[in-house]
């Protein structure tokens, strides 16, 4: 099936010019850049998203009015209540030392009202209505706060985010299969002489599209480990500074095995797209000629 | 028979080429030689009429059919057609690697017949920097080295001098007679002269003129096309 990727010195000499020459090369290279980058960046926003969402899909607040006053019976009814797995205060001292980072050393104040506050995490499934109710008839007019619904935004703009990345992807892949259609027909018109006298004397318009399969599937493979030894280097670069930041955050690395090998495969996906699209250009141009 | 939306060059063509048979095809300049050598080596269709070759109906043949039949065929360009970026060794051998003969079978072969065409010595000459005549050498080494059932030859001996023309025809008549069926067109009546009872198609102004007769009528079990 690989066979036309092997050619015999002969076969190769009928293409002149060597390899690496021409664009093919130099665009892929870059392609293959932008897309393991950008498919980096898209892969470790997603991943940001799951471990949010996985920290607060089951987490939420509870914030008793009128002081700490009726924190223990509140806090008394969510542990009692089924599907509950953990209630926990949120400290005065904790909630002032948040509010001083937003305003400041009136945070600190003691003359500003902190409401209480209680962190719930439910178990999957659990009635939040029921336990909502059992919470608010402990303490009247303690609401319920939903971690998810304060982040949504966020999260939205990650997703969105994530799948711009993927159609980036998409896109460069669109242009590089566009440029190396350009690329083939450019090296047909070169060739044009060699073509006619190969059709000539009996070959087929395989055995012509073979030699420029090979020569741009080679031009690419070269381009494509140019670019993804570029890409590695300023994904470890970032992995050594802002990536680490992102890690801390996170509380794990930004980017998965899985990712890894997904960004390994793209260049990889590039030559096969680049190979195939070149043959397909090839013989239709071919066929179109006579 | 007309290129694009110009004016028909060859009409009114009837004839057919019995097997083995040797012709010479003759007319002046603009009368439609290399038009009529081009249906023959199947470079072009006929934009109307029907073209026979080994039995078969090719006029509309699908494209993918035709380089099988093509390798029967060998052709002598005018212009030579050399790659010209191959040496002439890899010239000669184009044909055989393209029928995917191992390299094996192509070294011997190759060698030899550079050495008939004088060659032997120049073998890893590029086109460029043979002369004409050599260019012209190369062109007919590389039309025969397959042992084609059809020769087509373009004005095959314009560039060479009368001895190698003469060695160039003999080649051809050998050819001939191993059963080869030989069409040259040319404008040389010494050449026509040359090969005793080969036939001769005349065209003027894309059509048919003064045939041997013969032509129209060949013998039946030797059919070609």
């Amino acid at each position: 099936m690989l066979d036309w990727l092997f050619a015999s010195p002969a076969e190769r000499r009928l293409l002149p010019g060597g390899r690496f020459r021409g664009p093919t090369p130099f665009v892929i290279a870059i392609m293959t850049f932008a897309m393991m980058t950008v498919a980096a960046a898209g892969l470790a926003l997603s991943n940001a998203a799951s471990l949010v969402v996985q920290g607060i899909e089951n987490r939420y607040a509870v914030q008793v009015p009128a002081g700490s006053r009726l924190l223990p019976q509140a806090l008394a009814a969510a542990r009692s209540t089924p599907g509950v797995l953990k209630a926990e205060p949120v400290s005065e001292a904790e909630m002032r030392k948040t509010l001083e980072q937003w305003l400041g050393p009136a945070g600190v104040d003691d003359q500003l009202p902190v409401p209480a506050l209680i962190t719930l995490d439910v178990a999957e499934g659990a009635n939040l209505a029921g336990i909502a109710a059992r919470v608010e008839a402990a303490a009247p007019g303690a609401r319920f706060i939903a971690h998810r619904e304060k982040l949504e935004p966020v999260l939205r703009a990650i997703r969105v985010l994530k799948w711009l990345a993927l159609a980036l992807v998409a896109l460069m892949a669109a242009a590089t299969s566009a440029a190396v259609v350009l690329a083939a027909r450019g090296a047909l018109d070169t060739h044009r002489s060699t073509i006619e006298v190969m059709h000539g004397i009996g070959a087929t318009d395989l055995q012509v599209t073979h030699l420029f399969q090979r020569k741009i599937a080679l031009d690419s493979l070269a381009g494509a480990i140019a670019g993804a030894i570029a890409a590695g280097l300023v994904l470890l670069l970032l992995a050594g500074g802002g990536a680490a930041f992102a890690g801390d955050l996170m509380g794990t690395t930004p980017l998965r095995g899985t990712d890894l090998l997904i960004l390994a495969l793209l260049p990889l996906a590039l030559v096969v797209i680049a190979t195939w699209v070149a043959r397909a250009a090839v013989l239709a141009s071919l066929r179109s000629a006579t | 028979m007309r290129y694009g939306t110009g004016a028909e060059v060859l009409r009114d063509l009837d004839f057919r080429l019995g097997r083995g048979g040797f012709y010479f095809l003759t007319g002046p300049s603009g009368a439609g030689k290399t038009s009529l050598l081009k249906l023959l080596y199947l470079a072009q269709r006929p934009t109307r009429g029907r073209i026979q070759l080994f039995g078969e109906e090719l006029s509309e043949a699908p494209r993918d059919v035709l380089p099988s039949f093509r390798r029967r065929i060998g052709v002598v360009f005018q212009d030579f057609r050399l790659v010209r970026h191959l040496s002439a060794f890899d010239n000669v051998a184009l044909p055989l690697r393209i029928a995917r003969k191992s390299e094996a079978e192509v070294e011997g072969p190759v060698r030899e017949m550079l050495a008939w065409v004088g060659l032997a010595d120049r073998a890893s000459a590029r086109p460029a920097t043979l002369s004409g005549g050599e260019q012209q050498r190369v062109a007919i080494a590389r039309a025969v080295i397959s042992q084609p059932e059809i020769l087509v030859a373009d004005e095959p001996t314009g560039n060479v001098d009368a001895e190698m023309a003469g060695r160039l025809m003999h080649l051809f008549s050998a050819l001939n007679r191993l059963g080869t069926t030989v069409v040259v067109a040319t404008h040389d009546v010494g050449l026509i002269a040359s090969i005793p009872g080969a036939q001769m198609v005349r065209l003027e102004h894309g059509s048919m003129v003064d045939p041997t007769g013969s032509l129209k009528n060949p013998p039946p079990s030797q059919g070609q096309g």
